[in-house]
């Protein structure tokens, strides 16, 4: 229903836009943006997406955006049209971040991130890992120990096998020489669940986004043990990984990206139009309310980013028997 | 009495005249999204949320919560007249709602259903105001050992719908969890008899399965049998409201599937669809006749449907208490609370009082709306029924397929669809139950997943099960229900 309406709208917007490009002045300098979500409304991709086109709508950057969402398997069943029915659409972006990168591997999908253009990365969230409140766990040291010695006593709460939480538990039990494959790794579908086990005292531990579990933190029902920012966050009073002797950093970034085959100044055009929204006030405003890290990151930059960690998930994926 | 002034307090927000027009928008297109197979809920919701940047919270939440609770109440008027579940915790309204709609008794099916939608939602609406508390902290002693013992629980309701043949409903019911193993694996990454097909590495829709089975293969069968002049479907048969002999068998199973469905409803992963399977055994076994089960028995309708409803009042206990969304409506409902700057958590009761008590007293407000506007209604859709056969037959496979389609507009789930479809129609034609398959799909990865969690927390040790008091204590309920019958059976035989 979606996708056929925005295609042909989007062939339309595309007609008006190159008839308008030539009588009108550059003032705007695009009229419909397509927004092409691989995820079902309402998860993190998709707030990104709907929180882009606010922004920009509300700088009047942009006239009006059409959102598509085409969910399923962290990305990997919507990256496959980007990449073929998209190609070399003008005024287009896709939603996309760390997440596809695991499952576009684990999945052995025929297509990857190199297929389509890089424009930006724009958000992070650093992973915190918790403990219940009433847990004998007072510092990451401790539980290294507990690790170390018996890698099966300790109970990890996280997301499904292969993402953002596993991959980072997978990365802290390899630098301190324990087999990832042997961490007791266990996924909830969603956080709700992997909460109220961690808040039911039914596990060891938990790993998730901060805002996942700030509020918990917060009101003092888990321990906050480290979180896996390079250096500390203002306003979180946790330590990080690093300053705990664990060499670990991650974050769980998003970004956008254009179809494959658009022209370098279409590329140029859309790098200018995500610039000059990161550095909006609507959207540091909205980093803001909703917790998100602003992590702007454009051109060869970011391309060589995208290909770096595509190596070092891969690697991890690999250690945790999952590629 | 300090809750009592907090509620009062609440009432006042939610009957301002705004907020009254946002509950009335909610519980409307509640019910009619509840009416579309395919679009729940979750999606609706997610689909409105870009209007938090222009609406209030106060209002959007009492909107959002509107939704929510028409669309249970939606669900069940296609299960009962079209066969045709809007959504999952309808499917078990089908097996007798449909089977009373065919025999003329449609209006008293759909009453029983608005009537007991309204005494469980304000029933789990009084739980969610005054012991949620209580609630949340028995809820969370759940662990995966608990819910695993649970689900075995559920697996026992099964054999209420096995029909006659116990190996043909088995074969059914390993068909049902077969099909709920397909995609990827939570606890490994690894995709399961996906085929190579990513579409199915999410798996496969439980709605898709139910509106294949009950809707597709039922209307093909109906349809195939239909020259011989054989149409069992009768509009109204003596009175279209509810008997006096109706009241009476309704009123326990109401409030028997409330006292399921809402304790249940608020466990962080019980879910709407486990209540309702629950609730159809119990008043199977509890029935004065239970011969007319399978025939379309209103104890049926009304315990399940009872259940379903004060489900959904349940999962708002630990979404408003903790800030732990259960299910994907409560996910999204919370991604909307982070679009005002409001991060849900434990102390959501204490920061933020005025929006969650308007939210609680207009959930009271739009139970009574529903009940006044869907009671009216119970006439209108009834005549749906007067339609010919096979104008009637052609417009459930339209109507199943639209809304289908309307689930992910993936091309994908309409053939499934008509697989389903064309396996609901051998299933029939060759008298194998199709209600197990639903229950072994929803019921077979939940006490995988259950399981394998307890096994990796302890290390591997089955013993956990019997260890832990509420794992034990739902097992010896399993077990007692599984044999109890039997053995009572046995005993009054004797004697």
């Amino acid at each position: 229903m979606l996708t056929r309406r925005d295609m042909m709208l989007a062939t339309l917007a595309g007609s008006t836009a190159l008839a308008a490009g030539w009588s009108s002045a550059r003032a705007q300098a695009i009229d419909t943006l397509q927004i092409f979500v691989p995820a079902a409304p309402g998860g993190g991709w998709d707030q990104t997406g709907r929180t882009i086109e606010a922004v920009l709508k509300a700088n009047k950057q942009i006239n009006t955006a059409q959102v598509t969402n085409v969910p399923g398997a962290g990305g990997a069943v919507g990256l496959p049209q980007f990449v073929n029915q998209w190609k070399g659409r003008q005024n287009s972006l896709m939603v996309a971040g760390m997440v596809m990168v695991g499952a576009l591997i684990a999945n052995k999908s025929p297509v990857n991130l190199s297929q389509v253009t890089p424009i930006a990365r724009l958000t992070g969230e650093f992973e915190v890992i918790v403990v219940p409140g009433t847990s004998p766990h007072k510092d990451m040291k401790s539980l290294v120990e507990q690790l170390k010695k018996d890698p099966g006593s300790v109970s990890w709460a996280g997301g499904s096998a292969g993402g953002t939480d596993h991959i980072l538990v997978g990365m802290i039990a390899q630098s301190q020489g324990v087999d990832p494959k042997k961490v007791a790794y266990v996924a909830f579908a969603g956080g709700g669940p992997a909460q109220a086990a961690l808040l039911g005292n039914q596990v060891t531990c938990g790993v998730s986004g901060w805002g996942e579990f700030s509020e918990q933190v917060k009101a003092g029902k888990l321990k906050a043990l480290a979180i896996s920012a390079d250096k500390r966050v203002a306003g979180v009073d946790v330590p990080t990984l690093k300053e705990q002797g664990i060499d670990v950093e991650l974050f769980n970034w998003r970004g956008v990206f254009a179809p494959p085959g658009i022209a370098d100044t279409d590329r140029a055009k859309l790098t200018k139009l995500i610039e000059d929204m990161a550095a909006s006030k609507a959207w540091q405003d909205e980093l803001a309310k909703r917790d998100w890290m602003g992590i702007l990151q454009t051109g060869k930059a970011y391309e060589d980013y995208i290909k770096s960690e595509n190596i070092r998930i891969e690697a991890i994926l690999k250690g945790l028997g999952l590629a | 009495m300090d809750t009592l002034s907090q509620l009062a307090n609440g009432f006042a927000v939610a009957l301002t005249p705004m907020n009254l027009a946002f509950s009335f928008l909610g519980v409307l297109l509640g019910t009619a999204i509840g009416v579309l197979p395919g679009l729940g809920p979750a999606l609706t919701i997610a689909l409105l949320l870009p209007i938090t940047f222009k609406v209030d919270a106060t209002g959007a939440f009492i909107l959002f919560a509107g939704i929510y609770y028409g669309a249970m109440y939606g669900g069940s008027t296609t299960s009962i007249l079209l066969n045709t579940p809007g959504e999952s915790a309808t499917i078990v309204t089908a097996l007798e709602g449909n089977k009373m709609a065919r025999r003329g008794r449609g209006g008293a099916a759909l009453a029983t259903a608005a009537i007991g939608s309204f005494v469980a939602g304000t029933i789990g609406t009084l739980g969610l105001t005054f012991v949620a508390p209580i609630v949340v902290d028995f809820a969370l002693r759940f662990g995966p050992a608990e819910y695993f013992s649970l689900m075995i629980l559920a697996f026992v309701t099964v054999s209420a719908v096995l029909g006659n043949s116990a190996i043909r409903g088995l074969a059914a019911l390993f068909f049902g969890i077969w099909l709920g193993l397909i995609g990827v694996d939570l606890q490994t990454g690894q995709a399961r008899f996906t085929f190579g097909i990513l579409e199915l590495l999410d798996g496969i829709n439980v709605i898709v399965v139910a509106v294949g089975l009950f809707a597709v293969g039922e209307t093909l069968y109906l349809a195939a049998r239909h020259r011989y002049g054989k149409d069992e479907i009768l509009p109204v048969k003596d009175s279209l409201w509810m008997t006096r002999e109706d009241w009476g068998r309704s009123w326990k199973a109401w409030l028997r599937g409330s006292a399921m469905g809402f304790p249940i409803g608020a466990l962080p992963a019980g879910g709407a669809e486990v209540p309702t399977f629950l609730s159809y055994y119990l008043e199977k076994k509890l029935s004065k006749k239970p011969e007319e089960f399978g025939h379309g028995a209103i104890e049926g309708v009304a315990g399940p449907e009872a259940a379903n409803n004060a489900s959904a009042a349940g999962v708002l206990v630990p979404m408003l208490t903790l800030g732990l969304p259960t299910s994907a409506t409560a996910a999204i409902m919370l991604s909307a609370f982070q679009s005002y700057g409001i991060n849900p958590g434990p102390q959501l009761l204490m920061t933020q009082s005025n929006l969650v008590w308007g939210l609680i007293a207009s959930l009271y407000i739009g139970n009574v709306m529903l009940l006044v506007l869907n009671l009216p209604l119970v006439g209108l859709w009834v005549r749906i029924l007067a339609i010919p056969a096979p104008l009637l037959y052609g417009g459930i496979l339209v109507f199943a397929t639209i809304g289908t389609y309307g689930i992910s507009q993936s091309p994908i789930d309409l053939i499934l669809l008509y697989i389903l479809g064309g396996i609901g129609f051998l299933m029939r034609k060759y008298d194998f139950p199709t209600a197990p398959v639903i229950i072994g799909m929803i019921l077979g990865p939940l006490a995988e997943q259950e399981f394998r969690r307890a096994m990796t927390i302890s290390q591997g040790d089955v013993t956990v099960l019997v260890t832990r008091p509420l794992s034990l204590t739902l097992l010896v309920l399993a077990a007692i229900a599984l044999v109890g019958p039997y053995l009572y059976r046995r005993l009054n035989a004797r004697r």
